[in-house]
């Protein structure tokens, strides 16, 4: 046994350096990869870590832009977040938000599920030409969109012309629907985003399954059901949280459109935070309602992604 | 694993965070940018001391010619260079512009053009720069030239000034009388009542269907305008005002209701323009430049500076507007006692607290009052001057309509020089939107206790 165990030292000895070696090796590149990671790092948290930690500290102050409020920064606990859930207006622009995203949500995805599942297997030149039309509302800029919009459905504009041929009454569908209008204003500009992620998710679905199922005498509306949508249902679930998280942000265009009136019609979150914030000058409210905001967020991901893992 | 799926989550959650930033972001993109910088520059800067002037930008050059002429023959130009940095932005985002800008010393401008009503705020706040000193040796200021009611309003309780008043208002009903003569109606009109307001526009909206009767500013996007060129003008005339006696908000009360009831008959009845002209931030503008002088609006209830518009200098002249237009006071409710009613308001020019060239500043600031300057740009801008010695002058004088809205200042009344007035007056602007799109006088008047018990606090409100 102890020659055994002698003979045998000289033959471990090296591997374990061997394995030291490795283990140093390992350490040395982790340490580079951090050190080349330390500069993103530190412009995230310069400018976004720093920014979020400050709005959630403000939101606790008596921030101001005018005022005695301005001169004294006091720290006053909760009394925002109170006055918040006492405040109607919250509770207003919170339905409102609710029903924008609900209403940008589904006609985001149907219509860009659609036009994915009818451009499938059509020929290139087709696809090169019909994709880039839909892709046009989504790289326009927000403002673009507002603008174009806003002309589009104006009271002179060009859906008025339109109905106006064709001897129908004219609509002040900024007025009279301004829900709707704004709505339908959101779906033209995010539509292209689901078609894309739609086109990927359907291009992805084998297509021998689909004949599989034909052959087994499903029809076209049973392979999709039962087919082509739990192949892309987790396309379907990332869509929806990224589709969600961008609409609840959305400002620039219910701004440039409605200005969140007429009334309180299409007052949302971000245009009721803008308001507090910058047109009745009050900093620390606002952020407050920005916090709020990102409540919302949180929850509303954290629901969808516990739903993509139970599927 | 573990940490993993501890490094997943934290992704996602700063993922999530990202994109809701991104929202709050694009406001501040928003607010941000779009200041024009037209420099009045002499050629070669060398040593001179640099100040610049900003002031709102809302389409017309009366402002910025004024501060280009008082430059071009100033007597200090070789030491003294003037930079002219309006801001162009709808009234409300103005003010929150401002607000930013005096915050830091990189920002601040050396004169500022503030409205009287928001200078209580940013007094309140140290954005704004004791002028006493200054005045001291001012001659003018110190002789009566300047009104007096209008000195007293930028004087605080210690004495200090934080303004020189720059021009005044008044406010009233004025009339097209072309339109008034093809609906047979008297042409030298002076309703007596809110009721004779309303059944005038009943028989305009009856012999001329084409024609608008009414405008009042009534949005939230005309900002300052709708509270106090509507709703104010209306609650003056009830005989009550924003603050009662000890000072307080009243936040419920018979006569805002009658105040709403009034605005909710115009646009109920018809009377109104339509919403998509009048809830946007160019709805003073499209009254004043372009429907009254058209004939498509018969009554419009807005302040003296519409007129600036109409002179050959203006942004929409009309020549003839000294025969076609025609203006009324604003009646009491019930005609009660003192008849007519009207606000006053007006712009101060102020130095601000981060200004490092206050001297220099106060210097240019007192050459644009010089009389001749001074007059030719209060000509221009259509509004009435705050130097008594102005009003002596011909051409000022000779003005259309300058005497009669000039005698309006007797009695008119100023917004209370209250630092929560620039929140309160935004959510005087949401109550009325309410009532013009829909929501009942009650209802709209809770909103306005809610919104501004939650600004200003409950030891701070009153019902009446």
């Amino acid at each position: 046994m102890q020659q055994l165990k002698a003979s045998g030292t000289p033959f471990l000895y090296p591997k374990k350096e061997e394995n030291m070696n490795k283990k140093q090796n390992e350490v040395y590149v982790e340490a580079k990869k951090s050190v080349l990671l330390v500069p993103a790092i530190i412009l995230l948290i310069v400018f976004f870590v720093t920014p979020i930690i400050l709005t959630v500290y403000y939101s606790f102050t008596n921030l101001a832009l005018s005022g005695e409020n301005a001169k004294q920064l006091k720290f006053i606990g909760f009394s925002n977040y109170i006055s918040m859930f006492k405040d109607r207006t919250v509770r207003i622009s919170i339905v409102n938000t609710l029903i924008f995203l609900l209403g940008s949500l589904i006609g985001q995805q149907v219509l860009g599920f659609a036009i994915a599942l009818l451009m499938k297997n059509k020929n290139k030149v087709f696809r090169g030409i019909i994709g880039p039309i839909f892709l046009a509302g989504w790289i326009m800029p927000e403002v673009v969109v507002a603008l174009c919009c806003s002309t589009f459905f104006g009271d002179e504009g060009t859906l008025n012309q339109i109905f106006a041929f064709l001897h129908l009454p004219n609509v002040e569908f900024l007025y009279a629907i301004p829900m709707v209008t704004v709505i339908l204003a959101n779906v033209w500009h995010g539509t292209a985003f689901s078609m894309m992620n739609f086109q990927s998710a359907l291009d992805g679905v084998p297509s021998d399954i689909e004949e599989a199922a034909r052959v087994d005498g499903a029809n076209r509306f049973q392979t999709m059901i039962r087919i082509i949508l739990p192949c892309i249902k987790n396309t379907i679930a990332t869509n929806t949280m990224l589709n969600t998280l961008s609409t609840l942000g959305v400002f620039g265009l219910i701004y440039m459109m409605t200005g969140g009136g007429p009334g309180t019609s299409t007052l949302t979150l971000p245009i009721f935070m803008y308001r507090q914030a910058f047109v009745s000058q009050q900093l620390g409210y606002g952020t407050a309602i920005s916090m709020l905001l990102l409540v919302i967020g949180i929850i509303l991901s954290v629901f969808y992604t516990r739903i993509m893992k139970n599927n | 694993m573990k940490l993993k799926k501890l490094l997943a989550t934290a992704l996602a959650v700063t993922m999530t965070m990202s994109l809701t930033a991104c929202g709050n972001s694009a406001t501040t993109a928003d607010t941000a940018g779009e200041t024009q910088d037209s420099t009045a520059k002499a050629e070669d800067a060398g040593e001179k001391t640099k100040i610049s002037i900003t002031f709102r930008d809302d389409g017309s050059t009366v402002l910025k010619d004024w501060f280009q002429n008082a430059y071009d023959t100033y007597p200090d130009k070789d030491k003294i260079d003037v930079e002219i940095s309006p801001i162009t932005a709808s009234e409300g985002d103005y003010f929150a512009k401002i607000a930013l800008a005096l915050q830091s010393e990189d920002t601040a401008p050396d004169i500022v053009c503030e409205d009287t009503f928001q200078l209580a705020s940013d007094v309140a706040a140290g954005y704004l720069a004791d002028l006493s000193p200054y005045l001291k040796d001012y001659t003018e200021w110190n002789d009566g030239t300047y009104y007096g009611a209008l000195v007293d309003g930028v004087t605080y309780d210690d004495g200090s000034v934080y303004g020189v008043p720059y021009c005044t208002d008044t406010r009233g009903l004025w009339y097209n009388k072309e339109v008034f003569e093809a609906a047979g109606l008297d042409t030298e009109w002076q309703p007596k009542t809110w009721q004779d307001v309303i059944d005038t526009c009943a028989v305009i909206k009856e012999k001329c269907p084409d024609v608008v009767p009414f405008w009042c500013n009534s949005g939230v996007a005309t900002g300052e305008a709708t509270s106090m060129q509507t709703y104010e003008m209306l609650l003056y005339g009830t005989g009550e005002q924003l603050l009662d006696e000890n000072d307080k908000w009243i936040v419920s009360s018979e006569n805002i209701l009658k105040s709403l009831n009034f605005v909710n008959t115009i646009y109920s009845q018809g009377y109104g323009p339509s919403l998509s002209k009048v809830l946007n931030g160019e709805a003073g503008n499209t009254s004043s430049r372009e429907y009254l002088p058209a004939g498509k609006l018969a009554i419009s209830l807005d302040g003296y500076w519409i007129t600036g518009n109409y002179k050959d200098t203006g942004a929409a002249p009309w020549p003839e507007y000294e025969e076609k237009l025609g203006i009324a006071a604003m009646p009491t409710t019930e005609g009660q006692d003192p008849g007519s009613v009207t606000m006053s308001g007006g712009w101060a020019l102020s130095i601000p607290e981060l200004s490092d060239q206050k001297d220099a500043a106060f210097d240019f600031l007192k050459y644009c009052m010089s009389y001749d300057v001074y007059k030719n740009a209060i000509i221009a801008q259509g509004n009435i001057a705050t130097r008594t010695d102005i009003s002596s002058d011909e051409t000022y004088s000779s003005q259309p309509f300058m005497e009669k809205c000039t005698s309006f200042l007797d009695g008119a009344f100023y917004r209370p020089r209250n630092s929560q007035y620039s929140t309160v007056t935004t959510h005087i602007q949401t109550m009325v939107e309410s009532v013009v799109s829909g929501t009942t006088p009650e209802d709209a008047m809770a909103q306005y206790k809610a919104d501004v018990t939650n600004s200003v606090g409950e030891e701070n409100i009153v019902e009446k």
